[in-house]
């Protein structure tokens, strides 16, 4: 291997190591809130890329059908909990969220979709249409469940997933899509070419990843989301709803589970299950981080991108292998640092 | 006596139905068997030891890869291929239970997802077995000279085997292990402190469950003759987890109910489904996914767990065995104190919560450790036990320094607890629970109790159990489940157990609390008669009458720090003790 070869490979690593960081990131943040290992965070990166290149096709985005019946049912379970409480008004709000609101993007979508949109509009409109997937699946799957032990939440999110899936490849077909380059520039640095869109996609999760920071260490609502991840009850008795806590961390690994799509779909062709690859090589990163720490965690999903880079080049047939066997070593370290965990159901 | 007639009738069903179905559902009951095979493994992993594996699928590939690629390469035959199967497995599973088990919970699984892919993937690109088109030409099973050639000798193969599983696990759970291994679900620490290696006993049921799906491995390669990644995959071993949680995943039954509907649902739903929806897409992945979290949502211990309440009552509780006694601590004197704790001290962070604290405990005597609430008596338990390390200072019991051991190190020394807050198993009989506490009084280990040639010790560990429980007063209970007992008894549940483990020195946390003014004289009159037999006890309680009444020395601590010890007439007029108890006010 020549000193160029090594520097697209590192280049290349990076661009998808970047990814896996966000990933990695909000695998962190929802395990850390709610305690769901959070499975089909992947599956917002193939529901957002495919979106946006449905809207680029002018089509109409199946998302629309999704957004509307996860609203239906998140109302239906939100009305049912009103009445039961004997608190009739509060059907209300949950229309406007859970029907009305998914009902206006449906319908912004569906009038735009066939009109010629700038590129910023389309990606506009997919955060529009994906975003709100991710407050509405912890309404209807984890919310009702969310005392339950880290295990059953576990295999409730790979149901999820499957189930997530599954609607995917009735929702945008078994074709892969790539969509546009934010830029078709390539920089050269040197001997270096340097793709664009890689730029993208470093500065893109770097201001993801410096906005998180900053959203957890600095503001208010932010700390209330950690203290909820410490101490579920303490949080309650302070006057946090962890309810809504969980609401909002599922937004957010929604928002970067979009832009992680809309970022890596012109570089890679997209499939309806690429995302379940991609989130649990973020899952490697994270837990290199013990699922707790950002800066390890994203160091740590670097790292697999470097490791997948490389062994695609020496053993290509074996590069799945090579990451997710690198689970072992780390694991092992993992146990060896850590003291012994006491854990009582 | 129903139970039996049930099980019968099963059974004949079972063997009855290849001579009457036709082909098609004997090739389904086949595989029924296969996945029960695999079920019953994540039951006993998942449901009874609370363990996740989404990897099953992938041990099940190495079992058929194992013998698939030796039989064909090689030609070697069937049951060394089934050996090796057994081998590879084994080592692959102990290597991932290993570098897991000193980690919390979710650690496991997702290194099963990771693992699951990575065989995937290496069976898919290794070309010595063909990669993703996989090998085919694998011989049929010969035994004893008769060649398994059609469906129903493999029907009758698979379900022989399903069944000789079943008994093996039913076999272990009634066993020393198997009481321990289900303490390992919501019981770890009170398993330790009674010498139960938990480490250990989940690394090996996890290589017993992977082992099992080797066999499921090995039969599915010798049946179809042919093996590819795709079977092996991890939405298979999805699917496998999906299997017992619907049908039960805490029970035996549950796993071959689960199994049997999943594969019989799934039938049904790819030959509907593609009629309704149109044959493009995966509809029943969807369904299965929507199923799983409904499952989970509502029913989260399956439908044999609406089941056994109904079919419990058929069987009678089994009869008190008389059997020869267990081996008992020696209790030969020692030259001073039985226990001395010297200078002890614990910190966590700043807060020190017991500040070299010192006192002893001499062969015979009932010791009172007393003060207020957040004094450092719990604290101080979990020193003398194990369960904390000592930051600073030394416990020494019959001489022998306890600081560094772990919990099941300083039981086996003969030192037996009870806890603050009761620790007991409540889905288990009061009976069983006791039992645990004569864990090292046995020594049966995870093959023997397999196989169930522990008779002689486990009749002598259920006698001695069920004696305990006769000396304390609670032998009428001793079948019902232990959850079902109000809270003051639950307690001398507790203390039965910590006699059953025949201790030297027993420590007992607040075993008076929640008990009613009777019960506490029952039990005070209980630990006296033990100490004219020679028992020690230190004890730790709030109930002042019970404390002075019983006790033959007291030892008071506040804020971590001794702020007196004495006779229990002394300790009543110390003004230093009047103060941290009633603020300065007497």
């Amino acid at each position: 291997m020549d000193f160029q070869i090594a520097i697209l490979l590192t280049q290349d690593g990076l661009t998808n190591g970047a990814i896996y960081a966000l990933m990695a990131l909000a695998l962190v943040l929802v395990f850390s809130v709610t305690r769901v290992v959070f499975i089909p965070q992947g599956e917002f990166l193939a529901f957002g890329a495919l979106t946006l290149a449905t809207l680029q096709t002018r089509a109409v985005p199946g998302t629309i059908w999704l957004l509307l019946v996860f609203g239906a049912v998140a109302f239906l379970i939100d009305a049912a909990a009103a009445l039961t409480r004997r608190r009739p008004a509060a059907v209300v709000p949950a229309a406007l969220w859970n029907l009305a609101l998914p009902a206006a993007i449906a319908g912004l979508a569906t009038w735009l979709a066939p009109l010629e949109m700038p590129l910023p509009a389309s990606i506009a409109l997919t955060f529009l249409l994906v975003v709100p997937l991710g407050p509405l699946l912890y309404r209807i799957v984890y919310q009702p469940i969310a005392e339950a032990p880290v295990l059953v939440l576990l295999i409730v999110s790979f149901a999820v997933h499957l189930a997530l899936s599954g609607i995917g490849l009735v929702l945008f077909g078994a074709e892969g899509s790539r969509t546009p380059a934010f830029s078709e520039a390539t920089l050269e640095i040197g001997f270096l070419p340097l793709p664009a869109q890689s730029l993208w996609v470093y500065g893109g999760s770097m201001a993801l990843a410096g906005a998180l920071y900053a959203f957890f260490g600095r503001t208010l609502f932010g700390k209330a989301l950690r203290a909820t991840a410490v101490n579920r009850t303490g949080a309650k008795l302070s006057g946090i709803r962890t309810a809504f806590a969980g609401k909002a961390c599922f937004l957010l690994a929604a928002l970067i589970g979009v832009a992680s799509g809309v970022l890596i779909g012109p570089l890679t062709t997209i499939y309806y299950d690429t995302g379940f690859l991609v989130g649990l090589k973020g899952f490697v990163g994270a837990i290199i981080g013990a699922l707790a720490s950002y800066p390890v965690a994203v160091a740590g999903a670097l790292f697999v991108g470097l490791l997948e880079s490389f062994a695609s080049f020496y053993a290509s047939a074996y590069k799945e292998v090579i990451v997710f066997t690198l689970i072992i070593p780390v694991l092992l370290w993992l146990s060896l640092r850590t003291p012994h965990e006491e854990e009582e159901e | 006596m129903k139970a039996r007639v049930a099980l019968a009738i099963l059974l004949a069903l079972l063997a009855a139905a290849p001579l009457l179905a036709p082909e098609y559902w004997i090739t389904l009951g086949s595989y029924i068997g296969l996945y029960s095979l695999v079920v019953l493994g994540i039951c006993l992993l998942t449901g009874i030891a609370g363990q996740v594996s989404f990897g099953q699928a992938a041990f099940v590939g190495l079992g058929a890869y194992a013998t698939a690629w030796l039989s064909t390469a090689h030609g070697v035959s069937p049951w060394l291929g089934l050996l090796a199967g057994f081998a590879v497995t084994g080592v692959f599973a102990l290597v991932l239970g290993l570098v897991t088990t000193r980690l919390s919970g979710h650690y496991l699984p997702l290194s099963t997802i990771a693992w699951g892919i990575a065989l995937y993937y290496l069976f898919g690109n290794l070309e010595f077995v063909g990669g993703f088109t996989g090998l085919s030409g694998i011989p049929t099973l010969g035994i004893l000279g008769f060649e398994l050639r059609d469906t129903r000798a493999y029907y009758y193969l698979i379900w022989l085997c399903v069944f000789a599983v079943l008994v093996m696990i039913q076999f272990l759970l009634a066993s020393r292990v198997g009481r321990a291994i289900r303490a390992l679900r919501g019981g770890v620490v009170m398993a330790e402190s009674f010498g139960v290696n938990t480490r250990l006993l989940k690394v090996q049921v996890f290589v017993f469950a992977a082992v099992i799906a080797a066999l499921s491995g090995w039969l599915y390669a010798h049946m179809q003759r042919f093996v590819n990644p795709t079977p092996f995959g991890l939405h298979v071993g999805m699917e496998y987890l999906f299997m017992a949680v619907v049908g039960g995943a805490g029970y035996v039954w549950g796993a071959l109910l689960g199994a049997a509907l999943i594969t019989v649902a799934k039938q049904l739903l790819q030959s509907l489904l593609p009629d309704l929806l149109g044959a493009s897409a995966q509809y029943e992945i969807v369904l299965f996914g929507i199923a799983m979290v409904l499952v989970l949502h509502r029913a989260r211990e399956g439908i044999w767990a609406w089941v056994a309440p109904r079919v419990q009552h058929w069987a009678h509780p089994p009869a008190i065995p008389t059997a020869s006694p267990l081996p008992a601590h020696s209790r030969a004197p020692v030259a001073g104190p039985l226990l001395e704790v010297a200078a002890a001290r614990k910190a966590f962070g700043g807060l020190v919560a017991v500040d070299d604290v010192s006192f002893e405990v001499r062969s015979g005597e009932i010791v009172g450790l007393i003060g207020p609430n957040g004094a450092g008596k719990s604290t101080t338990f979990n020193l003398i036990t194990g369960l904390l390390d000592l930051t600073a200072g030394d416990v020494r019991f019959r001489g022998e320094p306890l600081s560094g051991l772990p919990p099941q190190r300083v039981a086996r020394l003969g030192v037996s607890r009870t806890f603050q807050h009761v620790k007991l198993l409540p889905a288990m009989s009061v009976l069983d629970n006791v039992a645990i506490g004569a864990h090292l009084r046995g020594d049966a280990g995870f093959l023997r109790c397999l196989f169930h040639l522990e008779r002689g010790q486990e009749r002598s560990l259920i006698a001695e159990a069920a004696h305990q429980l006769e000396r304390v007063g609670l032998g009428p209970e001793m079948h019902l489940p232990a959850g079902s007992l109000p809270l003051g008894k639950q307690r001398i549940v507790e203390v039965a157990r910590a006699l059953a483990a025949d201790p030297v020195l027993l420590l007992l946390d607040e075993p008076a609390a929640g008990l009613r003014y009777k019960e506490k004289r029952d039990l005070a009159a209980r630990l006296a008669k033990l100490r004219s037999e020679g028992m020690t006890i230190l004890l730790v309680e709030h109930d002042m009458d019970f404390v002075m009444e019983l006790t033959d020395r007291l030892v008071v601590l506040d804020f971590g720090v001794k702020l007196a010890e004495g006779l229990p007439d002394e300790i009543q007029r110390n003004p230093l003790v009047l103060e941290a108890y009633l603020g300065g006010v007497a």
